[in-house]
């Protein structure tokens, strides 16, 4: 199959009903529960399962190792909790969440309310922000992003967790600020699929770091990002005060990252040490989800927002913006999707491509998911009646 | 525990059930930290519902010790008198 060919959805490519996409299946992460979407063929799909209904599910994570899926749930009288499913989401096991050690310093707090700002706590798990596995060669090994602001690392599956002391350490890190929670929160772990020792994270607010030993030592990895919000110009370059939204990596070229940031979409050819700000975006460069194509770096597709805070689709219109060039030229979609009063955010987790190229499924906080099976050329409605998305995950 | 003694009962709000099988159960007393170190010491999984990883009363969660609210929501080291019925609850909040 020809990879670059994603422009037309009348050609074979876009529209072959590969067995592998006729087994998809579409895991969405919600205010109230998790539920499946299974494809059953062109254009169909049902609901094929219904977990943790009632509880909020930010964030699942497939386990491309074993198949393993995993699922965090954020009770909000008990607390963040971690599940995995070995047998696609049917039944679910508890594992264990990461901890903050109880010796640590207090920390001030980093808080944009100035009611919070500079009170002093105990650091402690407030949620799971992001979730990401080893490499084959690494068996146990999973990460997990937090917040407020703590890498851990488990080589057990998750039964226990480590905090990255050599991260949580560092200077810059405790100038993080919180954006949109009181605390910072790692929501991006990219893993080099071929040096599992080579990350790259991101952080809202704290920008981007890279790590080549595994986590031992880290380095900025947010030059060339502008952060507006700051005011001074000065400043606004600092690598540790940007708000990348979220970051993705190209799993066949891992030099190549891409970020919906708050101040724009950029892209880096060198693994974050630096970055260019993708132009033309129209109708606007805001948003909160970049989703890359699984074999092809230079194919991005992003759902734009009005910035910032009105965070809702530009005149009503949801839209999906799309790159096959790098980023040279974006086309704007609209076939499918509504473009009369939706007020319709997709969220940094809440966008998902599946191994093929060619589904693609994002949902919103207010309860629709569109599904596309020709590389975003079209969009279907599968609902517009669940409660808000967190996060999607295509699955096979 | 000293033969004989009186035991505090532990009562678990229903809603806590749905993630962790915690039926009643009969513990020693002493301070609410100790009572609930006896829970704990019987049903492991429901430590991380009820406490934070510093031992910590979850910010939503309450306890009423007969009908007392606990003061020590930090180091839980109020009084628990032998006999009495302790209640695990969840705080009326969320949506």
């Amino acid at each position: 199959m020809d990879p670059m060919c994603i422009s037309c959805r009348h050609c074979p490519v876009g529209n072959t009903d590969t067995e592998e996409e006729a087994m998809a299946i579409i895991q969405v992460g919600t205010r109230k529960g998790l539920f499946a979407y299974k494809k059953k063929g062109s254009g169909v799909w049902t609901m094929s399962n219904r977990q943790f209904v009632g509880d909020p599910v930010n964030l699942v994570m497939k386990d491309p190792r074993d198949g393993s899926l995993y699922a965090v749930l954020d009770l909000e009288h008990y607390g963040t909790k971690l599940r995995r499913s070995k047998d696609g989401g049917f039944t679910w096991e508890e594992i264990g969440v990461p901890e903050y050690p109880s010796e640590l310093p207090l920390e001030k707090m980093p808080s944009p309310d100035p009611e919070d700002a500079g009170r002093e706590y105990q650091p402690k798990l407030e949620k799971i922000w992001a979730l990401a596995p080893g490499l084959v060669g690494q068996p146990g090994v999973l990460w997990c992003g937090t917040i407020p602001g703590g890498l851990f690392k488990s080589e057990d599956l998750g039964a226990s967790w480590t905090l990255v002391h050599e991260l949580w350490n560092k200077e810059e890190r405790k100038v993080w600020m919180g954006g949109g929670q009181p605390y910072p929160a790692i929501h991006s772990i990219c893993v080099d699929p071929k040096d599992g020792d080579d990350i790259v994270i991101g952080v809202s607010i704290g920008g981007a770091w890279r790590t080549r030993d595994g986590g031992k030592t880290w380095a900025p990895a947010s030059m060339g990002m502008f952060a507006e919000y700051v005011g001074d110009p000065d400043l606004a370059k600092d690598p540790n005060v940007q708000d990348p939204h979220l970051i993705v990596q190209s799993p066949t070229n891992p030099s190549i990252l891409w970020t919906q940031h708050h101040n724009g979409v950029y892209r880096s050819s060198d693994r974050g040490t630096s970055w260019s700000e993708s132009e033309g975006l129209s109708p606007s460069s805001f948003g909160f989800v970049v989703c890359i194509h699984p074999y092809d770096a230079n194919s991005v597709w992003l759902v734009p927002a009005e910035k910032d805070e009105m965070r809702v689709p530009v005149d009503g219109k949801v839209v999906v913006n799309r790159t096959v060039d790098g980023g040279d030229t974006w086309e704007t979609i609209t076939e499918g999707l509504p473009q009369d009063d939706a007020y319709d955010i997709v969220l940094r987790h809440a966008m998902n491509v599946d191994p093929t190229g060619q589904v693609l499924a994002f949902g919103s906080t207010t309860g629709s998911l569109w599904v596309s099976e020709d590389q975003g050329e079209e969009w279907s409605t599968l609902s517009h009646h669940l409660p808000p998305i967190y996060c999607v995950v295509l699955t096979q | 525990m000293e033969l004989g003694a009186k035991l505090v009962q532990v009562h678990f709000t229903g809603n806590l059930r749905r993630h962790v099988d915690c039926p009643s159960m009969k513990v020693g007393g002493g301070t609410l930290i100790e009572v609930l170190n006896g829970v704990f010491d019987a049903l492991p999984q429901a430590r991380g519902y009820v406490v934070d990883e510093h031992g910590a009363l979850r910010r939503h969660m309450n306890i009423f010790i007969n009908s007392e609210r606990v003061a020590d929501r930090a180091s839980l080291t109020d009084t628990v008198p032998d006999g009495s019925d302790v209640y695990i609850m969840q705080a009326l909040s969320g949506g």
